[in-house]
C-alpha cells in the first residue's frame, strides 16, 4: 500500500486543474486515471463533435490557448492534445491505466483501492466528471424489437446507423447536433423536444460565450441563484461549434426537414407518445433566450461596448406545427434507430462513502463534501459557478477547493473553515429573473 | 430575490409555499397526495359529484366544506342540461390550474397582477364519441387558452408567467401527457 496526502481521481481537465493547485500549495498528491489523460474526451465522444466554447475560453491555471484561431472550436483530437499538453506542462503526477474500484473511510483518512494497488490518503478529490453514464429514461424498455437504441456514448457517426428513419430523443446540444448530421445523411429525423435552452452562436458580432463570460453570467456563484438544485439540472445550451459559427436551433432543424415532436412520454403497444407541451417548451426557451439577450444588451450599454458591437437583434420565435402529432408508430418500419440524447449521469458505483442523496447524487456544498471531511468533488454542473462544468470553470473551482483542502489538512482537528462568499461583480440581473438559468 | 422586498400582493402566500417545498424536499413521503371525488348517477346523463376528503402530508385531510358538482349533457343531446358537461369540467380544471399558477408565479417574481382573464376552448368532433368514425378520437382535437392579463410587468414578463405556470401545472401535465387509468367494478 502506498500513502499520499491527497488522491485525485480522474485526469481530465478538472482533475488536472486540481493537481496544479495542489502543487502550488506543496500538497503531495497523485492523480489516478482509469485510461489515458482526457479519457472521456478520447473514447466517449462522437466523431464530428467540437467543443461548444471557443478556443480562447479554455483557460486552465497557468495554461491557455496560444494558437492563431482564438474564435475556433476544438475538435476532439485537439481537446485531447490540449489536455495532454496541460498534464505535461504542469508535470501532473498521473498514474494512467489505473481504475479506482473503491473509495472508503480508513481511520481519519481514506482508502482508495484500484486495479493496480491501494492508496492511503488524508483527502480525496473526485474528478471523475458528470457524464459517465447515459441517462436513458425507463420508457426505453418499451422500444419494439428491431429498432436499434444508441446513446451519445456509443454513437460515432451516421454511417453506423441502418438506412431509414431515426428518432432522436432530447434537444439539448447533443440532440440538435446529432439530429442535424443524421438528417443530412439521408436518414429522416424525428426529434422529441423537451425543456431546452436556446441561444444564438453569435450575437452582435461576438460569440455568445464571449458575452456570457464578459458580462459575468458564467461567474455567477452557486450561492447567488435562488434555486441551485434546479440550476444544476439546466440542460446544455443548444450550441454547435463549427468553423462557420452557425446557429443550430429548432428553426434551423425544421427548415432542414427534421420533424419536431413533443417530449417522448411513453411507448405503448409499439406506439411512441409525445407530450402536447411542445409549444410551451419552445415558448419557455424563446423567452429565456430573450432575457439573456436583454441582459447582454444592458451590459453592452453600461460597459461602453454598445457602439463597437453590432446592432441588437431578436430572433424569430421557434416555429411549431399547428398540431404536432402526438403519436408515432414504431412498428411500421419507418424508424430504424432511436438515439437517447437524454443527458448523462455520474457513476459512483465505486464510491463507498455515505454521501449520496436518494437520487444517487453527491451531497456537497460547492464541492466540499460536508458529510465526509477531506473529500471533495469537482467538475459538476454549477458546482461553485455557472461555468463549473466548462473547461474554463475548472481553474477557479480548483483554486477554491484547494484552499479549503489546505485548511482542512492544516487544522484537521481545528474549527471548520468556511469559504468566503464573493459577490458577483458582473451583469446586473433584474430581481427575480435569471438571465441564463 | 429577497421576499422582504417583494411588495406585490396577489393574495398568494408564497412564503408558506416555499416553506412547504423546503420541508417536503426533506420528507418526500409527506409529498404524496391522493385526490378523490365521488360521483353518483342521478338520472339520464345527469350525475352528482362530491369532493370532500383527500390525503396528504401523511394523513387524511378535508376541504373546509364538501364541494358539489352536477354534470349533464345539454339539450341538443336530448339531455336535461342540469350541469356543465364533463368535458367542460376538464376545461375548467385546466384554466383554473393555470390561473392559480400565474398568481403564484407572479407573487414569487414580485409582479402585481391587476386582472387575469382566461377564455378556453376545446374543439371536438363528436363522430368519435358517437362511434361514427373510428379514426376520430373521443377527446379534444386540441385545446386553446387565451389570457388577458393586466399586470405591473412587461409583455415578455407576462408571457413568462404564463409559460412558467404551464410548466408547473398539474392539469396541464394531465391533459398533455398520458396517464394510466384503472377502472374496477365492485
Amino acid at each position: 500500500m502506498r500513502s499520499v496526502t491527497t488522491v485525485i481521481i480522474g485526469a481530465g481537465h478538472a482533475g488536472l486543474a486540481m493537481s496544479r493547485c495542489l502543487t502550488e500549495r506543496a500538497i503531495d498528491h497523485v492523480v489516478l486515471e482509469r485510461g489515458a489523460v482526457a479519457n472521456s474526451w478520447r473514447t466517449e465522444r462522437w466523431d464530428s463533435l467540437r467543443l461548444l466554447t471557443p478556443n480562447w475560453q479554455s483557460r486552465l491555471p497557468g495554461y491557455s490557448y496560444e494558437g492563431d484561431d482564438p474564435d475556433g472550436y476544438r475538435t476532439m483530437p485537439e481537446v485531447v492534445a490540449f489536455i495532454d499538453g496541460y498534464a505535461e506542462a504542469i508535470s501532473a503526477p498521473v498514474e494512467t491505466s489505473t481504475r479506482v474500484t473503491r473509495v472508503s473511510v480508513d481511520g481519519d483518512g481514506y482508502l482508495v483501492v484500484t486495479d493496480r494497488g491501494e492508496w492511503r490518503c488524508r483527502s480525496v478529490v473526485l474528478a471523475t466528471g458528470a457524464c459517465n453514464l447515459p441517462n436513458v429514461p425507463k420508457v426505453a424498455d418499451a422500444v419494439p424489437a428491431g429498432i436499434a437504441s444508441l446513446t451519445p456514448m456509443n454513437y460515432r457517426n451516421p454511417d453506423q446507423l441502418a438506412e431509414g428513419g431515426v428518432m432522436v430523443v432530447g434537444a439539448s446540444a447533443t440532440g440538435v447536433q446529432l439530429s442535424e448530421e443524421i438528417h443530412r445523411s439521408g436518414r429522416p429525423v424525428t426529434l422529441a423536444v423537451s425543456e431546452h435552452v436556446r441561444a444564438p452562436r453569435t450575437y452582435r458580432g461576438r460569440d455568445i460565450q464571449w458575452w456570457m463570460d464578459r458580462a459575468g453570467v458564467l461567474d455567477e456563484r452557486y450561492t447567488e441563484v435562488d434555486d441551485i438544485v434546479r440550476a444544476r439540472k439546466v440542460p446544455s445550451i443548444q450550441l454547435i461549434g463549427t468553423p462557420a459559427r452557425t446557429t443550430l436551433d429548432l428553426n434551423a432543424l425544421r427548415r432542414l426537414g427534421v420533424k419536431l415532436r413533443g417530449r417522448l412520454v411513453g411507448i405503448v403497444d409499439g406506439k411512441a407518445q409525445f407530450s402536447g407541451s411542445l409549444r410551451n417548451h419552445c415558448a419557455l426557451a424563446d423567452l429565456k433566450m430573450n432575457r439573456l439577450l436583454d441582459a447582454i444588451d444592458d451590459f453592452a450599454t453600461e460597459s461602453g461596448l454598445h457602439a463597437e458591437s453590432g446592432p441588437p437583434t431578436r430572433f424569430p420565435p421557434t416555429e411549431v406545427d399547428e398540431s404536432p402529432p402526438l403519436g408515432m408508430d414504431l412498428r411500421n418500419g419507418e424508424i430504424k434507430t432511436i438515439i437517447w440524447a437524454t443527458g448523462y449521469r455520474p457513476d459512483y458505483s465505486w464510491l463507498d462513502l455515505p454521501v449520496l442523496d436518494r437520487k444517487g447524487q453527491i451531497v456537497h456544498d460547492g464541492g466540499v463534501i460536508m458529510q465526509s471531511p477531506g473529500a471533495y468533488v469537482i467538475g459538476l454542473q454549477f458546482l461553485r459557478r455557472r461555468k463549473s462544468a466548462l473547461i474554463d470553470g475548472a481553474g477557479s473551482d480548483a483554486a477554491d477547493l484547494a484552499d479549503h483542502l489546505e485548511s482542512f489538512l492544516v487544522g484537521q482537528s481545528g474549527p471548520a473553515w468556511k469559504l468566503p462568499t464573493v459577490s458577483n461583480p458582473g451583469v446586473p440581473v433584474p430581481s427575480g429573473r435569471k438571465v441564463a438559468a | 430575490m429577497s421576499l422582504t422586498e417583494n411588495l406585490a400582493n396577489n393574495g398568494v402566500n408564497v412564503e408558506a409555499l416555499i416553506g412547504a417545498r423546503e420541508a417536503l424536499s426533506g420528507a418526500p413521503e409527506a409529498a404524496k397526495f391522493t385526490w378523490r371525488a365521488t360521483c353518483k348517477w342521478m338520472n339520464g346523463t345527469h350525475s352528482h359529484s362530491v369532493v370532500k376528503g383527500f390525503y396528504g402530508l401523511g394523513e387524511e385531510q378535508n376541504h373546509k366544506t364538501a364541494f358539489e358538482f352536477d354534470a349533464d349533457h345539454p339539450e341538443v343531446f336530448a339531455s336535461e342540461d342540469k350541469g356543465a358537461t364533463p368535458v367542460e369540467y376538464v376545461l375548467i380544471g385546466l384554466a383554473s390550474c393555470l390561473t392559480a399558477g400565474i398568481a403564484a408565479v407572479a407573487q414569487y417574481r414580485g409582479i402585481q397582477l391587476r386582472s387575469v382573464q382566461a377564455s378556453i376552448e376545446g374543439k371536438m368532433d363528436i363522430q368519435g364519441i358517437l362511434g361514427i368514425d373510428g379514426d376520430v378520437r373521443n377527446g379534444f382535437d386540441g385545446i386553446r387558452v387565451h389570457y388577458d392579463i393586466d399586470a405591473d410587468a412587461t409583455p415578455d414578463e407576462i408571457k413568462a408567467l404564463v409559460a412558467q405556470s404551464q410548466k408547473r401545472s398539474a392539469v396541464f401535465d394531465i391533459v398533455t401527457n398520458p396517464t394510466n387509468v384503472t377502472v374496477e367494478v365492485n
